[in-house]
């Protein structure tokens, strides 16, 4: 076992209480981040699933040739924002309005000619469901000689994004000042261990132990403590997560826990922090004795 | 081999440490640096070690002037000093030779070199029967005995004693000075800083004395009976 390995290891040994608490602050910290977390993926999912809804709907001219539609079809199914396209015709459309506007079937019923137009419902890709990229989509297809009309519900898109751009900075913020709070933790517990050890740290220097050998211990006990937080603010996030999801029963099924990505990622964050937290501690105790 | 030319040390508070000291050590010799208690003797061993550096003036050791040093170099220069504290600065909870073995550790020695330089050094201080002893189990003189075996492992040319006698029995600060006079006697550079006027009297060695940070005594120009007897 290495010296920097031996060390670390050793400060957890004479110090086990200091080391637990230090461990379990780092690890409610990381418990709020990840309850933020789980709530933040679980949002996300709920705006995702309504981006899905964002569709382009184009209506054709009476009377547009069987052919012009089929070519127009594949045309637009080739433009890259689009993920399929989906051809309605006016019977299919009638059908569907009798069905959905069930208080104008009488209405429907007494109708000579059918007033509703064809169309083609266009879904678009992820990534291009934003207002500006169906504004464009819609666009191009207006171009088209034999469309009449072109809607994808604009005030609806472009409240999506700003709820979307809202959403991404409230997550950005709230888990920036919640990293910075667990850094400020960890740091505080290492610099509690470096103040405990600071005559050894006089020592090393005395006998010729470069800074780097110096920090050696501190930051890998930090990563330690860190990666432990982190897998105790694992247990914790399931543990409230199987307690929420009994207790609001079937009413919330889509929800969902951390995928192994996002466990790797907080592991990894966990780990990052007592990083980022003892060198900033020893690298200050460093830089005043 | 260390030379302080025109060095005056002034202390962020204002106070002036050392005022315009010039003087030289030469490879293997010892030397007494003498005063009261804030002559500017621990400053003195200070800049030698890099742990300060002069206000004004130069210090040099073996030609190279240490306030060109870069941080990274210093504990390089370290290692080449042994260093002894009156107050041993031992590792409470490590055994003398845990102890010893930690100045080869962090300076990066094989592993496998270690344990036979420990006993090497131990045996040199006459505590190889107590490698294993805590400080705690140690006598005063003991545990300074130890403090010399870690200074000592990395075969240091100079090796620097801050009032190494100062909280040892008269018999302890016999047998440490004894010890300090068998590392000179093999070739090393030994600056002992002490109040111990009797000890200083009683040995041939050069001495310099300091008064409120000036060099007011030089053994090597002047006689001995000049010392200051206070």
């Amino acid at each position: 076992m290495s010296l920097v390995t031996r060390e670390a290891m050793r400060s957890f040994r004479r110090a086990p209480l200091l080391s637990t608490l230090s461990v379990a602050a780092i690890a409610f910290s990381l418990f709020t981040i990840g309850l933020y977390g789980l709530v933040s993926i679980n949002f996300s999912q709920a705006l995702t699933g309504l981006e899905e809804r964002v569709e382009v709907v184009a209506f054709l001219m009476r009377g547009t040739p069987a052919e012009t539609v089929a070519l127009a079809s594949e045309d637009i199914a080739a433009f890259p924002e689009v993920l399929d396209v989906r051809y309605v015709s006016q019977d299919e459309a009638l059908r569907r309005a009798k069905e959905e506007l069930v208080e104008f079937r009488e209405a429907y019923a007494e109708l000579q000619t059918n007033p509703l137009p064809a169309s083609f419902e266009i879904r678009l890709k992820p990534g291009y469901r934003r207002s500006e990229q169906a504004a464009a989509v819609a666009d191009r297809l207006s171009g088209f000689p034999f469309i009449d009309d072109v809607r994808f519900g604009q005030d609806w898109v472009v409240r999506l994004d700003r709820l979307r751009n809202l959403a991404t900075a409230v997550q950005l913020i709230i888990g920036l000042a919640f990293a910075v709070v667990a850094v400020a933790i960890i740091g505080v517990t290492i610099r509690i261990t470096v103040f405990q050890r600071a005559e050894e740290i006089a020592i090393m220097r005395l006998v010729g132990a470069t800074n780097g050998f110096i920090r050696g211990p501190f930051v890998l006990e930090g990563v330690m403590k860190g990666a432990l937080g982190g897998v105790a603010a694992l247990a914790l996030c399931r543990i409230a997560y199987v307690l929420f999801r009994a207790g609001i029963g079937e009413q919330l099924q889509d929800l969902r826990f951390f995928d192994t990505s996002h466990m790797a990622l907080m592991l990894l964050f966990g780990m990052l922090i007592g990083l980022l937290g003892s060198l900033l501690s020893v690298g200050r105790h460093l830089r005043r004795v | 081999m260390i030379r302080f030319s025109n060095v005056t040390k002034r202390f962020d508070n204002g106070t002036e440490a050392l005022k315009d000291i010039s003087f030289q050590v030469k490879k293997s010799e010892f030397l007494f640096l003498t005063g009261h208690s804030g002559a500017g003797k621990s400053t003195i061993l200070s800049l030698i070690s890099a742990h300060e550096t002069p206000t004004e003036g130069e210090v040099r050791i073996s030609g190279l002037r240490l306030q060109q040093l870069k941080s990274k170099d210093v504990p390089r220069l370290r290692r080449k000093l042994g260093i002894v504290f009156q107050d041993f600065r031992l590792l409470e909870n490590r055994t003398a030779a845990e102890n010893v073995a930690f100045a080869l550790e962090v300076t990066g020695a094989r592993t496998d070199t270690i344990p036979g330089k420990v006993m090497r050094v131990l045996t040199q201080v006459g505590l190889a029967s107590k490698a294993r002893a805590f400080p705690q189990q140690l006598s005063g003189g003991e545990q300074q005995r130890v403090a010399i075996a870690r200074a000592l492992v990395n075969d240091p040319p100079i090796f620097l004693a801050d009032e190494p006698t100062g909280n040892l029995d008269e018999r302890a600060a016999r047998s440490v000075f004894k010890l300090l006079r068998h590392i000179h006697a093999g070739g090393t550079s030994v600056i002992m800083a002490t109040h111990n006027l009797d000890l200083v009297r009683r040995h041939e060695y050069r001495t310099v004395e300091l008064k409120q940070g000036e060099l007011v005594y030089d053994s090597a120009y002047d006689s001995v009976e000049e010392l200051d007897p206070a």
